[in-house]
């Protein structure tokens, strides 16, 4: 069963709060970055960006092992909220429905591929080196997780 | 004052979105991530729907930005979709990523699309 998290008001609270601050950051950039060529450069780089520090945070949290609260904080606050709400694909559907809308083609066909290509891949990468730097600092000192589990179902 | 509206409204989104997620995913807890296809579609609808409000009802350009990059920007997820079609390809379940991916995208572009031309037609 999972637990109802989405119904406590103070996870509800720190998901809006990092919302606040991962739109802030995507509409900054939206307002610094202009379109170049048709292409929206600012969704993109936000898209891109957030899908490498989600894929990499959450890796980072999953190799901790059994989730704390501390570490449930971190991936609702940074996780569902910041990154949540850095990355968007509201813009990104209605930007492909413009330039198609407009004929722009190549430019709709480019600028799709490029998202979900360079999305997915920006992703693994995050997993790949939050993967190897768990591995390299178990490498240098231990962790109390890396005993061999005693007693089993305690949960 | 945009700033904060946009981010105010930005955390409104981010809360819808982690209520719904939660909803839908205690209903059906299964392998597809449906939760996050249904809300990054009914975004898109919505931010269609603006869009179509700004070009054909003379929506205040102000108002447009806050609810569209605020709340639909903060509703709406692309880090998480990619997150979750990694995730399904890693447990083998290549089929489904795939149509995770492209099928959020071709949905959402065809939600967005009906929007604005529901909003055309009102006109």
């Amino acid at each position: 069963m999972t637990p109802a998290h989405h119904l406590n008001p103070r996870l509800v609270v720190l998901v809006a709060l990092g919302g606040m601050v991962g739109t802030t950051g995507r509409y900054l950039l939206s307002e610094a970055v202009p379109s170049h060529g048709g292409w929206p450069v600012a969704t993109f780089v936000a898209n891109v960006l957030g899908s490498f520090l989600l894929g990499a945070l959450l890796e980072a949290l999953l190799r901790r092992g059994r989730e704390s609260p501390r570490g449930r904080a971190v991936r609702l606050g940074v996780g569902t909220g910041v990154l949540g709400g850095f990355t968007t694909f509201s813009s990104l559907a209605l930007e492909l429905e413009r330039l198609l809308a407009n004929d722009a083609l190549l430019t709709a066909a480019t600028y799709a591929v490029a998202s979900l290509t360079c999305g997915l891949l920006a992703c693994l990468l995050g997993v790949a080196v939050a993967a190897r730097h768990h591995q390299r600092s178990r490498a240098r000192r231990p962790h109390p997780d890396d005993r061999p589990v005693s007693g089993g179902a305690a949960r | 004052m945009t700033l904060l509206l946009v981010a105010l409204l930005g955390g409104v989104g981010a809360a819808t979105r982690f209520i719904v997620d939660g909803l839908i995913r205690g209903r059906w807890s299964r392998v597809f991530p449906f939760a996050t296809v249904l809300i990054n579609v009914s975004g898109s609808a919505l931010l269609g729907l603006l869009a179509g409000a700004l070009a054909y009802h003379s929506m205040p350009s102000t108002a447009y930005v806050v609810a569209a990059v605020g709340f639909c920007g903060g509703y709406t997820t692309f880090s998480t979709a990619m997150v979750e079609t990694v995730r399904l390809a890693q447990s083998g379940e290549y089929r489904r990523a795939v149509a995770n991916a492209l099928g959020t995208l071709l949905l959402a572009v065809g939600a967005a699309g009906l929007g604005v031309l529901v909003m055309w037609l009102l006109a």
